[in-house]
């Protein structure tokens, strides 16, 4: 168990550790940063932490289902919603979030108001590869992401969030969607921060400074 | 805009990456994490890991080293080699990988393609293809026939044919690795890469020949590749001199090839 290291960064951050996550690349990055974190596959886990990442590469249904069985999405939303604690989700870990996905056709957290949609046949998809991420307003998280920075998406699916505002960043990939969510407490990127190299790795570091307030 | 992806290749023995021509005659490079890392610093868009005896070898998977590549890499990474089952998958995830490549055992039990997409998503699944021009015959409509365990067996499929039904079975991409053409630095088969690129939706990966900038923007722009794979015009002692990311991206971009843009710090 990773301790908070006084003078440095203080939180201890929970990577939600589920079968169809990628939890560790998580925290290879954070090592890398010198962020104090843990892995937290129990709803026991959750209490301590200061900030939550739940990371993803599955699909949406095997991701929901993976954390009923794990027993943590009751605790999740009552320190995500509830509490609220600075939340950062990746990729999948920002799809569930919406409230349905077409991926499946399956029910998701619906702590954003939102579906998740199918890119056009008229694509290429999966979308795979290094794409550009524009933010749309100022937000601790994603201030210094610069005009023309460079991230990696793995996605078939995106996110149409209900609210434009909760819109952070958008993506062009046929149309524009939107890549980057933020909303009260919570960001998350469609893009995996934790594989955009000093990009995404500068984004991880203001996300550990956040103290979840726009 | 999506940009085009500079994927780098390891073959990887004993957890060090050696090169080989044609699928032959592997010769040693370095240890996988040392080059890994640095091949980081340099930005290489991706890194692709092949643990080359793993299957013929019967074994599982070198995750030691999968391991030490995934602490020093923050692109993504692929893992292949001796993939038998899901949870053999579960474990290369685990190990920080992002994606798991299968090839000889994709075409012995193709179902390993939808449990995959099933329970990791389709963009965890790559499918590699080691493919050979044979000439067009019955049953060989495209010319190119299917090759499986380092191309020393000849499957009878069509390479066509396979891909369409690897991407239906739930591949999320599709390498096309020229055995003709591995190791030679003659180019990418650019003929079966264009054709596989026109049968599937999902992105194309050319491998196997590249040893110039030309033959790489042939690949990305004629071949109608999403990603190039490199290796030997980056570390094969057999050049004479290696090409750096940043030389070969900036080339790229030159020559009209959308990349990446170098960040600085």
């Amino acid at each position: 168990m990773a301790a908070a290291t006084p003078g440095t960064l203080l939180a201890v951050i929970g990577v939600i550790d589920y079968r169809a996550g990628n939890a560790p690349s998580v925290g290879y990055a954070l090592e890398r940063l010198g962020i104090a974190h843990r892995l937290v596959a129990t709803a026991g886990e959750l209490d301590d932490v200061d900030r939550i990442i739940l990371p993803g590469v599955g699909a949406a249904q095997a991701t929901i289902d993976s954390l009923r069985a794990s027993g943590l999405v009751e605790p999740l939303t009552a320190r995500v919603v509830d509490a609220p604690t600075p939340f950062l989700g990746i990729c999948i870990g920002l799809q569930v979030l919406l409230e349905h996905s077409e991926e499946g056709d399956v029910d998701c957290l619906g702590w954003v108001p939102g579906r998740v949609r199918r890119f056009p046949d008229s694509l290429r998809v999966p979308q795979i590869g290094w794409n550009a991420v524009r933010a749309t307003r100022p937000h601790p998280v994603t201030d210094g992401l610069g005009p023309d920075a460079y991230c990696y998406f793995v996605n078939s699916y995106f996110a149409e969030p209900a609210e434009p505002a909760d819109a952070l960043g958008v993506t062009e990939y046929g149309d524009e969607f939107c890549s980057i969510i933020g909303r009260d407490n919570i960001v998350a990127t469609q893009f995996h921060a934790e594989k955009s190299g000093p990009v995404g790795l500068a984004l991880l570091e203001r996300f550990a400074r956040w103290d979840g307030t726009c | 805009m999506l940009t085009k992806r500079l994927i780098a290749c390891f073959d990887v023995v004993n957890g060090r990456v050696t090169k080989a021509q044609q699928f032959q005659d592997n010769i040693d490079v370095a240890p996988a994490a040392d080059l890994a890392q640095q091949l980081y610093e340099d930005q290489i868009d991706e890194i692709v890991f092949y643990d080359i005896k793993a299957s013929a070898e019967k074994r599982k998977i070198d995750l030691e080293t999968v391991r030490a590549v995934a602490h020093h890499v923050f692109v993504p990474f692929t893992v292949g080699g001796g993939i038998r089952t899901i949870d053999d998958m579960y474990e290369v995830l685990k190990a920080g990988a992002e994606k798991i490549s299968v090839d000889s055992m994709a075409v012995r039990d193709p179902d390993i393609i939808r449990q995959g997409a099933e329970a990791f998503g389709r963009q965890c699944v790559v499918l590699s293809t080691q493919v050979k021009y044979q000439g067009i015959r019955p049953g060989l409509p495209s010319g190119y026939e299917v090759f499986i365990d380092g191309a020393r067996l000849a499957t009878g499929l069509d390479a066509i044919d396979w891909v369409r039904r690897g991407e239906d079975l739930g591949a999320g991409e599709i390498v096309v690795n020229s055995i003709d053409r591995d190791g030679t630095a003659s180019g990418y088969d650019l003929d079966i890469t264009r054709a596989v690129a026109d049968a599937v939706n999902v992105p194309v990966i050319a491998s196997g020949g590249a040893g110039t900038v030309e033959h790489i923007a042939d690949g990305l722009t004629a071949g109608a590749a999403q990603a190039a794979i490199i290796s030997s015009i980056l570390y094969s002692p057999r050049f004479e001199r290696n090409l750096g990311v940043r030389e070969l991206k900036d080339a790229l971009v030159e020559r009209g090839v959308p990349m990446r843009p170098y960040v600085a710090g």
